[in-house]
């Protein structure tokens, strides 16, 4: 992990090289050169994947748990996440918690590198973490049991938004955690070993489920496309680039509430699918101010182009609508950003209705309060994405720093 | 993760004590050991973890290895959280049935090899519990060799729900579990 909080896995560089050979070297044979000419064929070049050659090469990659900041937040976003929030149970002591956390750090430092974790009953299925990372982090209410450290700002609670209709199967928790990897067995498994070490001093609050693309099916790096079919998320510091170092982690302007820390707001947004059927694909982009097909401003041709927020229509109407998501989301303060890392969920629909669609939405920022509420403020007052979107779910938490070996996660509280 | 060589050692007495101060609060549970560094015959202890248990029995667990090139046996084991340790092995009985006992001679760790202690195989069995050991206690753990040596180490509990192979030890017990966890 490092400083800078990346993934420092490497792509293996030989599989695209050599398709590239068969496709163009003139002696191609065979199913899989066939499979990528058809490819070539059908649409515009395909630029050559890191690892498709199925070698398995991706089950193997692992993200270095110990480091000075907690892995799963500038570790590029995997396929698959979970976010588990706990809460400690009645009578819990500090010294009980300190046993938990130490339980888990134990287990998501040998999971995350493939190898088994102590006691580990399917200890084959540690073998292929495929990018597994573990990420701890400390609601309210564990702050007190701890009882060293004050609840950090913001990590108390969001102030009330109008939009929100959340349900308390979706908010709070004492202790948060989001186990990512682009294989969901690796994930099920550090779920299930964690569950086992934390049943003993916590009960399970709530369980988010989220996904993104599979592994090697995008070039890594392309911005995520949500349900909505929009591509999400293109304004998103660049993990390691010094706008995300403050973003994340502050500088003298914006504070973290503990050096190596952060913190994550986690808003479960759900998508009515079906209302968004009605609309056509002009007001579609109009309410995001960006184009559906590759995520472009509306006054620009390409993803990353600047928006240009006074191009006026012949006929004088803005081009990005003054209610456009993109409009409404963009801070005129440059301090107000924040780092997002969401998954698609899609859970079975309830009676009468064919699906139960959304955005885990989370949030990482220095400052809850400076950073995550004014945007969510404005977006509160005018969003017309709002007419298809709701927040159902509401938590934050306090992420801690890393830990080094034969240290913890959360250990800083215990000093 | 850490391991560190065993070192046989003239006296057990200091070796226990300093041994001992040097168990830190590590996350992968390693072995530590005294010195009069004249012998090869280390032995490294990884892995180990212990079951939780409020009362009555309760078994530990890890992967003993010997770098050394020859044969090393342990005889016996101790903890703090027990009033009777003992080394066991799992074996089939007469009905068919899993059933663990004493490894009569002790582990014989081979040359260059090592030995697996785990939930229905061999382990350390702890009968007799002192106090509840509770998910996330550090255990320490005393092994001594049949050459005088000796080997601690310590182990994290954890709640496992396993290792409920009956006991064939004395007369007609056949049927207590291993460790009750609850």
């Amino acid at each position: 992990m490092g400083s800078s909080g990346r993934d420092n896995t490497t792509p293996k560089p030989g599989a695209g090289v050599r398709r590239r050979h068969l496709l163009f070297g003139g002696a191609a044979a065979g199913v899989g050169a066939l499979a990528a000419v058809g490819t070539q064929l059908a649409g515009k070049p395909v630029p050559p994947l890191p690892s498709d050659s199925g070698d398995g090469a991706n089950g193997a990659r692992t993200v270095p748990f110990y480091g000075d900041r907690q892995a799963g937040v500038g570790t590029a976003a995997q396929a698959h996440g979970v976010f588990l929030a706990l809460d400690l149970k009645e009578g819990t002591t500090p010294e009980r918690l300190k046993s938990l956390l130490k339980l888990l750090s134990d287990d998501a430092a040998n999971l995350t590198q493939g190898k088994a974790a102590l006691a580990d009953t399917e200890g084959e299925l540690a073998l292929r973490p495929a990018r597994l990372t573990v990420t701890f982090g400390f609601g309210p209410g564990l702050f007190r049991v701890a009882g060293t450290v004050p609840v950090p700002d913001g990590v108390s609670g969001l102030p009330a938004f109008s939009i929100d209709k959340l349900v308390p199967e979706f908010c709070g928790g004492d202790l948060l955690l989001q186990i990512c990897a682009d294989d969901p067995l690796s994930v099920a498994h550090a779920q299930r070993m964690l569950l086992k070490d934390s049943r003993r001093f916590t009960t399970v609050r709530w369980v988010q489920t989220g996904f993104r693309r599979a592994y090697g099916t995008e070039q890594s790096g392309t911005t995520m496309r949500n349900l909505f079919g929009q591509v999400d998320g293109t304004s998103n510091p660049v993990p390691g680039s010094a706008e995300f170092e403050k973003v994340v982690y502050g500088d003298g302007g914006t504070g973290s509430w503990a050096l190596h820390g952060t913190s994550l707001v986690i808003r479960r947004i759900s998508m009515d699918l079906d209302k968004w059927d009605e609309l056509d694909r002009s007001g579609r982009e109009e309410s995001v101010g960006r184009k559906l097909a590759n995520g472009a401003p509306l006054t620009g041709t390409a993803e990353h182009d600047e928006p240009d927020f006074a191009a006026v229509t012949p006929v004088g109407f803005p081009v990005i609508a003054d209610f456009a998501h993109l409009r409404r989301a963009r801070p005129d303060d440059p301090s107000q950003r924040i780092f997002r890392r969401a998954f698609n969920y899609d859970s079975v629909p309830g009676a009468g209705s064919v699906s139960d669609s959304g955005l885990i939405f989370a949030s990482y920022q220095a400052d809850i309060g400076r950073q995550f509420v004014p945007i969510q403020r404005r977006l509160d007052e005018l969003d017309l994405l709002n007419l298809w979107t709701t927040p159902v779910g509401s938590a934050v938490f306090a992420i801690p720093p890393g830990c080094a070996p034969g240290g913890f996660v959360g250990e800083g509280l215990f000093a | 993760m850490t391991k560190r060589r065993i070192i046989p050692v003239v006296s057990i007495l200091a070796a226990a004590s300093l041994a001992l101060t040097g168990c830190g609060q590590s996350n992968t549970p390693t072995t530590t050991a005294q010195s009069a560094s004249r012998s090869s015959q280390p032995l490294t202890v990884s892995d180990t973890w212990i079951k939780a248990a409020d009362s009555g029995m309760s078994a530990a667990f890890g992967t003993i290895r010997n770098t050394s090139d020859k044969d090393v046996t342990i005889v016996s084991a101790a903890a703090p959280v027990a009033t009777m340790v003992e080394l066991h092995e799992t074996v089939m009985g007469p009905d068919g049935t899993m059933k663990m006992q004493a490894k009569q001679g002790g582990f014989v760790i081979p040359a260059e090899g090592e030995l697996k202690l785990e939930p229905g195989a061999n382990h350390i069995m702890l009968m007799d519990l002192t106090k509840p050991v509770q998910a996330g206690d550090q255990v320490t753990f005393d092994l001594k060799t049949s050459d005088g040596g000796s080997v601690t180490f310590t182990a994290q509990a954890k709640d496992f729900t396993g290792a409920n192979e009956n006991y064939t030890a004395g007369e007609g017990s056949g049927s207590a579990p291993a460790a009750p966890a609850k």
